[in-house]
């Protein structure tokens, strides 16, 4: 916002905390992303000279939605007038009669589920649910991305325009097909909460946050949902070490982190959410990672066992980096040489990433094949995507080679 | 509204097209007729008939062959009258030929 006055300090905590509520109501009314999101546009703008003037409403959210159904009602008049027509007096002529703000349902869920449809591009579907539900500005997303601006602003504009013409429907999935675009809302969540742990806390919105803060939603909206649990669960347990993870700029290994530094509260509200979803005995991959992340925060972790739950998320993920981590379970729990043989049948697959080379440069250094140990940490930290994890494995290297 | 579901397929990763492919097709025609959602639909000779035409300063050029070389040749069409995206993908995952290529869906412009 342009000044701090009381006005647009409301504007902003409603922005905040309900622009997803809003848009929500407003596509659900006029079924149209670009004329709901104008018309949220108009309503902010007079909403900020209307509060400066006669002070902040009673109810901001339903003054907003009230206003926002006017100006998205006079752009359909005027896209009628311009001849655009028969499209938009059929809305007009179906559009209710006002509604009470209060009285509007919570269209959240159904947003989500067009923002993560499976036919928009994943990486689409990460910015449009950061644009609509998160209320990050494209700026902001076209940051956390590494892209331009005008890159990520078509992007987005082209995936609402698909929305548009391709009919991708504004609904709740049918019941056959809800689990498996549960789970294309959630890997969504998943790589939001990725970039920001990428991302550090570089960026001035916190990707990790507004990752949890989706995760919360979709918990409260679609509960007593095992895979939803989990991958709550699965966020809390890892968010709730971040403190600890890096120390004097560099990244610090699980087994190496101070403790007392981990956020109590967070872990066991992530493992109370963990025993809930496995009580449902209704397994998936985000349960199974949250229970591996669990497994990871007791003193000695259970190699055998964080083992054999990779093993079980490899039937829902047959991925080469999953392969990756069951390999190094398996070395943890004893099985030195088969996983350097799994590991070498992965080294095409997994070239240029830089935890392959970490991993089996520390698995060679401990079977005492140390010039090949060598060659891959060097091959590690040329990969490292941050100082800090260059740092930490230099530290390794030096620490296991020497 | 309406979409067009293109059949894309690789004639070296095709079935041949005999008595047990033909089956599949007439029994999908035969659903997503009486589901009231088939507008249209045909299959195509291969890709090996094709003849492309375009006109270039007033002069109608002929070429023998496909506007554009690929692996995958556009092999025939539905036309389906469905409620929205997620109706019109899930009777093109239907189409027989999903199983060994590719259906593009399209959504047919309305000119209002």
């Amino acid at each position: 916002m342009i000044r701090d006055t009381p006005a647009s300090t409301a504007l902003d905590k409603v922005m905040r905390e309900d622009r997803g509520r809003c848009l929500a109501a407003l596509i659900a009314r006029f079924g149209d992303f670009q004329l709901a999101e104008d018309a949220l546009q108009d309503a902010l703008a007079e909403a900020a000279r209307h509060w400066d003037q006669s002070g902040v409403p009673d109810r901001p959210l339903g003054w907003l939605l009230k206003v926002a159904g006017r100006k998205a009602v006079d752009r359909l008049r005027r896209r009628n007038r311009e001849g655009a027509g028969a499209a938009a007096l059929a809305i007009l002529a179906s559009d209710p009669v006002e509604e009470e703000a209060e009285m509007i349902p919570d269209q959240r869920l159904r947003l989500i589920f067009t923002c993560c449809h499976p036919a928009l591009e994943p990486k689409t579907r990460v910015a449009l649910t950061l644009r609509t539900l998160g209320g990050l500005t494209t700026s902001q997303i076209a940051r956390a991305f590494l892209d331009s601006e005008p890159a990520m602003g078509q992007r987005l504009s082209r995936a609402k325009a698909k929305i548009a013409a391709a009919a991708i429907p504004f609904k709740l999935p049918e019941p056959e097909d809800l689990a498996e675009r549960l789970n294309s809302v959630l890997t969504v969540v998943y790589l939001i909460f990725n970039a920001g742990y990428t991302a550090g806390p570089a960026l001035d919105r916190d990707l990790c946050d507004e990752a949890i803060f989706l995760a919360r939603l979709l918990n409260q909206l679609q509960p007593a949902t095992a895979e939803v649990e989990g991958a709550l669960a699965l966020l809390l347990l890892t968010h709730a070490r971040r403190a600890a993870r890096v120390l004097g700029g560099a990244s610090v290994a699980l087994a190496d982190q101070d403790r007392a530094l981990w956020d109590g509260p967070m872990l066991a509200e992530g493992q109370a959410l963990l025993d809930r979803a496995v009580a449902r005995r209704r397994s998936g991959p985000f349960q199974i990672k949250a229970a591996i992340a669990a497994l990871h925060s007791q003193h000695a972790p259970d190699w055998p066992q964080i083992t054999a739950l990779y093993a079980g998320l490899l039937c829902h993920e047959p991925t080469p980096v999953v392969r990756l981590n069951h390999a190094v379970a398996l070395a943890e729990s004893g099985a030195l040489q088969e996983a350097l043989e799994r590991l070498g049948a992965l080294s095409d697959a997994l070239d240029g990433y830089q935890p392959f080379h970490a991993a089996r440069a520390e698995l060679l250094a401990r079977s005492g094949q140390t010039t090949a140990a060598l060659v891959a940490y060097e091959r590690a930290i040329a990969l490292a995507s941050s100082p800090a994890d260059a740092a930490f494995l230099t530290r390794r290297r030096n620490r296991n080679l020497s | 509204m309406q979409y067009m579901a293109l059949i894309y397929t690789d004639p070296a990763l095709t079935p041949p097209m005999g008595k047990a492919m033909n089956d599949d097709y007439f029994a999908y025609t035969r659903r997503v007729k009486e589901a009231g959602v088939m507008k249209a639909g045909d299959a195509l000779q291969p890709v090996t008939t094709a003849t492309s035409v375009r006109v270039r300063d007033g002069k109608v050029e002929t070429i023998d062959g496909p506007f554009a070389d690929t692996k995958e040749h556009l092999g025939g069409y539905y036309l389906l009258d469905c409620a929205d995206l997620d109706e019109a993908l899930k009777w093109a995952a239907q189409i027989p030929g999903a199983k060994y290529g590719t259906i593009e869906v399209r959504p047919i412009v309305v000119f209002g």
